[in-house]
């Protein structure tokens, strides 16, 4: 049977939470998150510019837990960007600024206590096209986040690293050869990597962005295989902008256009019966 | 105990190490700019020297009068500043279209495999040691003439001079879109009019960066001049002749055994980087103010590697 | 009609005589490294016949007529000990500013400090000189070189020379300024050629930006790092009016680079002091064009080096990220 590991590990921090944050603003969410575990990101006002220019504008999701979410919309319509907000990826953009909150766990992710580099570890996330360390061997990749935080037991770096390749599915192609170069490797198994890569840091949530899209039928096919299996253990988002993707793999889909989230709800809904007439034209493939 | 029970423990096997790893961010970050900062003192002090020392000795006199004896602390450089000149004329003469000529073949004329060789030797010449120009200009012309003269100079100088302004003719020839090309082909305009009316047009801004760094370079090599135009005392009596030039005064003038000397040589100096500041105050102005050429200095920079 | 077939045909005309004149332009690099060569051989024929290979391994230097005798090994070593002290004060200072350049800078003072790195690359050799002569070395002695020899002269013969000033040690940390605007101008390059994607792969993880430096950066861009010191060391072979005024100009055996405080030559700089004083039907004349052999074909091994790689390195780049 399977228990719900992401409770126990929220029961967790909540003990370790020191007591000088319990009166920060945002803590009041946690009542509700505690109440109302369904939700795992809470997207409030958010939106993000670049130097000046608006990229997204005033989205508001609710973001369920243990669930894939997807994101579709044009190229340009601002789901990248969404994505990365996140796990404050766009620290690194010069000119970009963000307003609004993401609450994960009760936290605001863009509080200024809250130290980034602690959020991305909680963060995993995989990206457009597969980026595996070049230099480094399939075990060191995977063990390279874990190298971080200063596990140095071989053994249980062993471990680790077998599970988190056995969770994205790529373990049983490359148990025997850990120590080849991870460049070795087809572009598919490249990108599954990068998922155990992401997945061996035990992140919380998952973030992909068209991890697919570089990728032939048959590697596609795999990494969605591992990311409907993944949904049991994480919360996923993905944005992708292949519609019939999102629709095998999602459990809700936003659409978004020109930096809105024209509408957001239950997969099914958006492609069989949507609210916006938008949203119909889109996923009919009318425009995009 | 099942893989899924047992994956909530791997957090446990993490180090709260977050606090330590920040202090060795910060202590690498102060490192790094340590380093900028060492690099920087050297030229603050150069300049400081040079201007402190430089600015007690300029005066008109000094600026337009020939050297008196060596060590009386009299006279001027006027013809050192003079020969500086004159080499960069002649220098320019040589080395300029040449160079022009060789970046326009490798960017309109050459295929693919000619042009990187020749693009490839550009570099290699570059990075030649210039005083090896200045023994083959001695050989090649001082040794056939029988005497040190300018042109000498210059052919040593326009070998330096040449590879760095192909390169830059031939990046600033490589950025302009093949509309214009195709366009002035379209018309049935010849490819030497198309070149140089049209493309040579567009890329001025690039080649005039090109030409200005390699006169900043030349305007200070010693080396070559040492076997080519030797020094003299007297003012320009054609190019048959001997001649000084700003770096070689402050050689020799460095090497006397008088004050005097010395605060000459450091006048000289002040002069010398006055007019290579200029130089590279001006591509600096280019670069940043030319439409489109953004992204233009880094390139410029890689192409010269920096200079000396 | 006929007037436009007589303007097309001088068009023609003129077409060819420009392409022709692009191309001879074009080979010109080709016929003066030729020509370069041969005429260094050429004039450089009679020590070869005389002292053979010796005149590379010998290392005395005698030019007063019928006692002739020349050994080029001094200088070569200095040459290459000098340059070699400067990369290994260089490389390091310029990873540093290149590192912060690339990773750190706010956008606000990227470009200044660029400006001013560069700066340094315009200065003259010549000028570096005399800052030297008068102003580095006498610092340099009495801050460092003294307290070093009376701390460390008896126990390692490298500091076992009473220092002057005037020695291989100045020389190379001179050397070492000058060298450090073309190795942090490449470099910037290269940390900046690499893609934004590896970088986010390590920040992704949880990485400081030291780490993502460690994990993702350098290992991406370590043979063009390697380039562009190697870039760099080809420039201080080459140099020569700075080294010539402060490593001290000795001669013959006793040049050869046993210590840091010692006077040392290099081939750049032997040859600036000494060639207007050959004359050119002597043996003492060929000699010194040798030596212009030799140091370029040094310079020119070490350039050709630099170049490869650096170009394997950006073709690597272009390309994804195959060959590492």
């Amino acid at each position: 049977m399977e228990i719900n590991a992401l409770d126990v590990l929220n029961a967790m921090k909540k003990d370790e939470q020191p007591p000088t944050k319990r009166n920060e603003p945002g803590k009041k969410m946690t009542n509700d998150i505690a109440s109302n575990k369904e939700y795992k990101v809470l997207i409030e006002n958010l939106a993000v510019s670049y130097s000046g220019k608006t990229a997204i504008k005033d989205i508001n999701m609710k973001i369920p837990d243990k669930a894939v979410t997807a994101l579709i919309g044009p190229s340009g319509c601002g789901k990248t960007t969404l994505l990365r907000t996140i796990n404050r990826m766009h620290d690194l953009t010069k000119g970009a600024e963000v307003t609004g909150k993401i609450i994960i766990d009760g936290e605001n992710v863009y509080d200024s206590y809250i130290n980034p580099i602690l959020q991305r570890r909680k963060i995993g996330m995989v990206f457009q096209k597969p980026n595996p360390f070049p230099t480094m061997s399939i075990w060191d990749n995977v063990a390279a986040g874990l190298k971080l935080n200063g596990v140095k037991d071989k053994s249980i770096l062993n471990e680790i690293i077998e599970d988190s390749l056995k969770m994205a599915y790529l373990w049983d192609e490359v148990k025997d050869e850990l120590k080849k170069p991870a460049v070795a490797l087809s572009g598919g198994q490249q990108q599954r990597l990068c998922i155990a890569r992401a997945l061996a840091i035990q992140p919380e949530v998952l973030l992909m962005d068209e991890p697919a899209s570089a990728l032939d039928p048959i590697a596609t096919q795999k990494i969605e295989q591992t990311i409907i299996e993944l949904k049991k253990h994480y919360t996923i988002i993905i944005v992708t902008h292949n519609m019939q993707q999102a629709l095998r793999v999602s459990d809700r889909t936003g659409f978004m256009y020109l930096g809105d989230l024209v509408e957001y709800d239950k997969t099914e809904k958006i492609f069989k019966n949507p609210e916006k007439e938008l949203t119909a034209n889109y996923v009919q493939g009318r425009f995009g | 105990m099942s893989s899924s029970e047992r994956r909530l423990e791997f957090r446990n096997y993490f180090q709260d190490n977050l606090g330590k790893r920040m202090v060795t961010d910060k202590v690498i970050k102060i490192i790094v700019i340590a380093c900028v900062a060492i690099a920087i003192i050297p030229l603050g002090s150069i300049l400081a020297d040079v201007v402190r020392m430089g600015v007690e000795i300029i005066s008109f006199e000094f600026l337009t009068a020939l050297p008196g004896a060596a060590g009386s602390g009299e006279g001027g450089i006027a013809n050192s500043i003079q020969g500086t000149f004159i080499m960069i004329g002649m220098t320019s003469t040589i080395g300029i279209p040449i160079g022009v000529l060789s970046g326009i073949y490798v960017a309109e004329y050459a295929n693919s495999r000619v042009g990187k060789m020749i693009r490839f030797f550009n570099d290699v010449m570059m990075q030649f040691p210039s005083i090896v120009f200045g023994i083959f200009a001695f050989l090649f012309i001082v040794l056939v003439l029988g005497k040190f003269n300018l042109w000498a100079g210059a052919v040593a100088l326009s070998l330096i001079m040449f590879p760095i302004i192909a390169r830059t003719t031939e990046e600033a020839l490589k950025l302009i879109p093949d509309t214009y090309r195709e366009a002035g082909h379209a018309l049935g305009i010849p490819k030497a009019v198309v070149t140089v009316k049209i493309l040579l047009t567009a890329a001025k801004g690039g080649i005039v960066t090109g030409v200005m760094l390699s006169v900043a370079r030349i305007a200070g090599e010693t080396a070559p001049l040492i076997m080519t135009i030797l020094g003299s005392k007297g003012w320009f009596r054609g190019t048959e002749t001997a001649m000084d030039a700003l770096p070689l005064t402050i050689w020799r003038l460095s090497l006397l055994p008088y004050d005097d000397a010395v605060m000459f040589g450091w006048g000289a100096a002040l002069v010398l980087i006055t007019i290579l500041l200029v130089l590279n105050m001006g591509v600096r102005y280019i670069v940043l103010h030319r439409k489109g050429g953004s992204g233009s200095l880094g390139m410029f920079m890689r192409i010269t590697g920096g200079k000396k | 009609m006929s007037r436009d077939l007589l303007a097309k045909k001088r068009n023609f005309h003129w077409d060819s005589i420009f392409k022709i004149a692009a191309t001879c332009a074009g080979a010109f690099v080709l016929l003066i490294i030729v020509l370069i060569f041969g005429q260094l051989l050429s004039d450089s024929w009679l020590i070869w016949e005389k002292e053979g290979l010796a005149f590379v391994t010998g290392d005395r230097w005698n030019p007063v007529e019928g006692r002739e005798s020349f050994g080029a090994l001094p200088y070569i070593a200095g040459t290459l000990v000098t340059s070699l002290i400067a990369l290994c004060i260089a490389v390091p200072l310029s990873i540093g500013i290149a590192m912060f350049l690339s990773e750190i800078a706010p956008t606000r003072i990227r470009e200044p400090i660029s400006f001013v790195v560069e700066l340094l690359a315009a200065v003259p050799s010549i000028i570096y000189g005399l800052w030297g002569l008068f102003t580095f070395r006498i610092v340099f002695k009495d801050w460092f070189e003294s307290p070093t020899h009376e701390a460390l002269g008896e126990h390692i013969f490298l500091f076992r020379d009473a220092p002057f000033g005037l020695d291989i040690l100045t020389a190379s940390v001179v050397l070492a300024i000058m060298i450090i605007p073309t190795i942090s101008a490449v470099s910037r390059e290269i940390l900046l050629a690499v893609p934004a994607i590896q970088r986010e792969a390590a920040y992704m993880l949880g990485a400081t930006k030291w780490e993502v430096f460690r994990m993702s950066v350098l290992p991406y861009a370590k043979s063009g790092l390697i380039g562009a010191s190697i870039l760099g060391l080809g420039r201080a072979v080459g140099e020569t009016m700075a080294v010539t005024m402060l490593i001290g100009n000795a001669v013959g055996p006793k040049a050869f680079p046993f210590g840091f405080f010692q006077q040392g030559n290099s081939l750049a700089s032997i040859i600036a002091n000494e060639f207007n004083e050959a004359s050119p039907v002597s043996l003492y004349f060929p000699a010194l064009i040798g030596l212009g052999l030799i140091l370029l074909f040094v310079s020119l091994g070490i350039n050709v080096c630099a170049h490869l790689i650096i170009r394997r390195v950006t073709n690597a780049h272009e390309g994804g990220i195959k060959g590492f």
